[in-house]
């Protein structure tokens, strides 16, 4: 049986976020990112960066008949085993560390673990050049 | 070859981090030598007023950003000039030298990009 798209048409997304959990394009960009799985493409990167980095805390808690976004990014990087990269400058300017940086600034606590990783611009660069589309949700 | 890209800057310098964070780009960029240019646009034209105090209002000042975007290869500047002038500002009296575009021309300047981020 062949495939629904055939593998030629298959393309890799690079795709960056920028706007906070509660905005509308942070759980459009989760539907499209699904949506890029499920036609048979591939996604190189995700990018968290401004006010987007609150999806990667592990603290925000929804009412139980509300969407948790935070929580559904989770489990959709970690189903995929995708590569999700919050930028590290904006996440410590908001309060999202992990232990490390928890540690190295002497926090309480910390509010970022796997699958997320903290990392710089640099990576949003490199995953721009390295796929064929990066798709942005949440820009000004 | 590398993909160029341009950033929107659309932010106003003393809104929040955004117009911060949208030069960061633009300077990460340059750092790995990639084609970067910018376009201020909207409120995003104020960054580019001369003679700001950031100081009153407790924020680092921005225009040291502005001025390393050179010295970081990033060397494509364009204005909205529309949105300068909606704004009571004008083209000659800018702290960094960025050419002036027509809202004419700005498709075609996005056109000539192969990636594009608005921030």
């Amino acid at each position: 049986m062949q495939a629904i798209l055939p593998r030629l048409t298959a393309m890799k997304f690079a795709i960056a976020l920028f706007a906070p959990p509660h905005a509308p394009s942070s759980r459009r960009a989760l539907r499209f990112a699904e949506a890029v799985l499920a036609g048979g493409h591939e996604i190189a990167r995700l990018f968290f960066y401004q006010d987007a980095v609150h999806l990667a805390s592990s603290l925000p808690v929804s009412a139980q008949d509300e969407l948790d976004l935070p929580a559904a990014w989770r489990a959709f990087v970690q189903d995929h085993q995708l590569d999700a990269v919050v930028c590290i400058a904006a996440a410590l300017r908001r309060g999202v560390l992990n232990d490390e940086e928890a540690q190295r600034y002497a926090r309480a606590s910390h509010n970022l673990e796997a699958p997320w990783e903290l990392s710089g611009l640099g990576q949003l660069h490199e995953a721009a050049q390295d796929a064929d589309r990066l798709i942005c949700f949440g820009g000004d | 070859m590398a993909k160029s890209l341009l950033l929107i800057c659309r932010r106003s310098p003393w809104s929040g981090p955004g117009a911060r964070e949208a030069l960061d780009v633009a300077l990460a960029g340059g750092a790995f030598d990639l084609p970067i240019s910018l376009l201020f646009l909207d409120d995003g034209v104020f960054q580019l007023q001369p003679g700001q105090q950031p100081a009153a209002v407790q924020q680092k000042d921005l225009t040291a950003n502005l001025q390393a975007l050179p010295l970081f290869g990033v060397e494509a500047l364009y204005v909205a000039r529309a949105d300068l002038e909606r704004r009571g500002l004008s083209a000659e009296h800018l702290s960094l030298p960025v050419t002036p575009v027509e809202d004419a021309a700005l498709a075609a300047l996005l056109n000539q990009h192969d990636l594009v981020i608005t921030l």
